[in-house]
């Protein structure tokens, strides 16, 4: 895998379209050998602006930020802040530039990162922004299945469940083409398909195939998010959709012993609590190669005074 | 009298201005609205809509008397309509033409459809797409939010 690290020093991680092949590996093997060390950034100062609250991302971002021996500042939600006020993003972030070595946004907004990293001269790294992008969710994801599977290349992946709305699959998907010969199996109610403009980026870059019955047992991974009941009109419909989309003992039973589950969680109930101890549930791990992914991005940004 | 021919123009020749040929059938009505032809503006505008047409099937055209385009407006008609050619005209003669092309870049062009996009919260942001597809239709990436919009919704254009 490449590791061309000055590709990253300085820049901004905003969207997943940013991301050439050598840029995804660099991270992941990053991720893969970093260490705790509070030397590394202990000059550092980070701000995690957090307009609306976030338990595992900014939690993980933390967590990465201190094992590195970086400070933070900033806020965990909207409220209270000069926002509040009506101060302008575009203000805010400037006033964070002056204080903070890099920038940790979430916002509710779309393109509210994009425009932080438009503003700031620091680093900015999109922690999410609104049903757009969260490309570290993206990034842990890919170092999930590399570190489970050995390689990203040549595999077969499953994607189940809210396939229009769910900003991970897209995001997931995109960063998938710069693969050599993934395919993909996506698994949804008709009117949760993939959208038709994130279908078209697809085209041509990797094989799919689109069923609404679930089928898993010739995949490597099985990628599942969760149906919400709002983007339903009546209940009864959803209920019939949700129970055809729930991961069960059995139908783990026909999975491969090798093969994944992997969850963005939170997890309500599409996958069956009786799965997490059978030997393909990866979802907790998953979880937590949130701090080994954000500690590679956080060094890798911040690399110039290492 | 002398009936004129089926495939004859019906719509009179100008003496100087602009000539818009090659519209997208259906699309001289935004045409209008880009070049702000309203009741005060203050020349003759003159339209022709579904037109047969060798290369399009049927196509719209404006003419524009003493009103030559600036590059900006030029710009906004091509995400629209980007087989349009453009006919500067002197003394009912056609003195330099060309045609557009898709801009790679809009700013202030297009506006956002995203509600939820940054771009159309009070931030003071101008509107800035990049083309992202040529073909079937063209069609643009917001810089901010990353919505896909169809280069033909002519509802957007600023």
């Amino acid at each position: 895998m490449s590791t061309d690290t000055a590709s990253w020093t300085g820049r901004d991680l905003i969207s997943i379209r940013d991301l050439q092949r050598s840029d995804i590996e660099t991270v992941l093997t990053e991720a893969q050998r970093i260490q705790t060390d509070p030397d590394l950034l202990r000059t550092r100062i980070i701000a995690s602006l957090f307009f609306e609250p976030s338990t595992r991302t900014q939690l993980s971002f933390s967590t990465a930020a201190l094992r590195l021996g970086a400070r933070l500042i900033g806020f965990a939600s909207g409220q209270g802040t000069s926002k509040s006020k009506g101060e302008t993003l575009a203000d805010t972030v400037r006033m964070a530039e002056g204080y903070a070595d890099l920038i940790v946004i979430r916002h509710p907004l779309e393109g509210s990162a994009r425009l932080a990293a438009d503003t700031a001269d620091v680093p900015v790294v999109n922690a999410g922004d609104g049903a757009n992008q969260h490309p570290t969710q993206t990034l842990l994801d890919l170092l999930t299945i590399q570190t489970s599977l050995g390689a990203i290349d040549r595999l077969k992946i499953g994607l189940v469940g809210d396939l229009r709305y769910g900003r991970t699959v897209h995001s997931l998907a995109q960063a998938l083409t710069r693969f050599d010969d993934v395919s993909l199996r996506l698994m949804s109610p008709p009117t949760l398909r993939l959208p038709d403009a994130v279908r078209r980026e697809l085209d041509g870059e990797l094989a799919f195939e689109e069923v609404e019955e679930l089928a898993l047992k010739d995949l490597d991974v099985v990628y599942v998010t969760r149906i919400q009941k709002e983007r339903f009109p009546d209940v009864e419909e959803y209920d019939k959709v949700q129970g055809s989309y729930v991961i069960t003992p059995q139908l783990v039973e026909t999975m491969r012993e090798d093969a994944i589950i992997l969850h963005p969680l939170p997890r309500v109930d599409e996958i069956e609590r009786a799965v997490d101890a059978m030997p393909q549930a990866t979802y907790f791990e998953q979880a937590r190669n949130g701090v080994p992914v954000r500690m590679a991005l956080l060094k890798l940004l911040l690399a110039e005074d290492n | 009298m002398t009936a004129p021919n089926a495939g004859e123009l019906k719509v009179s020749k100008i003496r100087r201005g602009t000539v818009i040929d090659h519209i997208t059938a259906g699309m001289a009505p935004a045409v209008l609205r880009i070049l702000g032809v309203h009741p005060g503006f203050p020349s003759v505008a003159v339209v022709a809509m579904n037109v047969k047409s060798d290369a399009l099937g049927h196509k719209d055209i404006v003419k524009l008397e003493d009103v030559v385009l600036d590059a900006d407006t030029l710009q906004k008609i091509a995400t629209i309509a980007p087989q349009a050619t453009m006919n500067v005209i002197e003394d009912f003669e056609i003195v330099d033409k060309h045609e557009v092309s898709l801009p790679e870049v809009l700013r202030s062009i297009l506006k956002c459809p995203n509600r939820h996009c940054i771009g159309n919260a009070d931030e003071g942001v101008e509107s800035h797409f990049a083309l992202a597809e040529t073909a079937p239709i063209a069609a643009y990436r917001c810089h901010y939010c990353e919505e896909l919009v169809q280069a033909d919704r002519a509802e957007l254009i600023l």
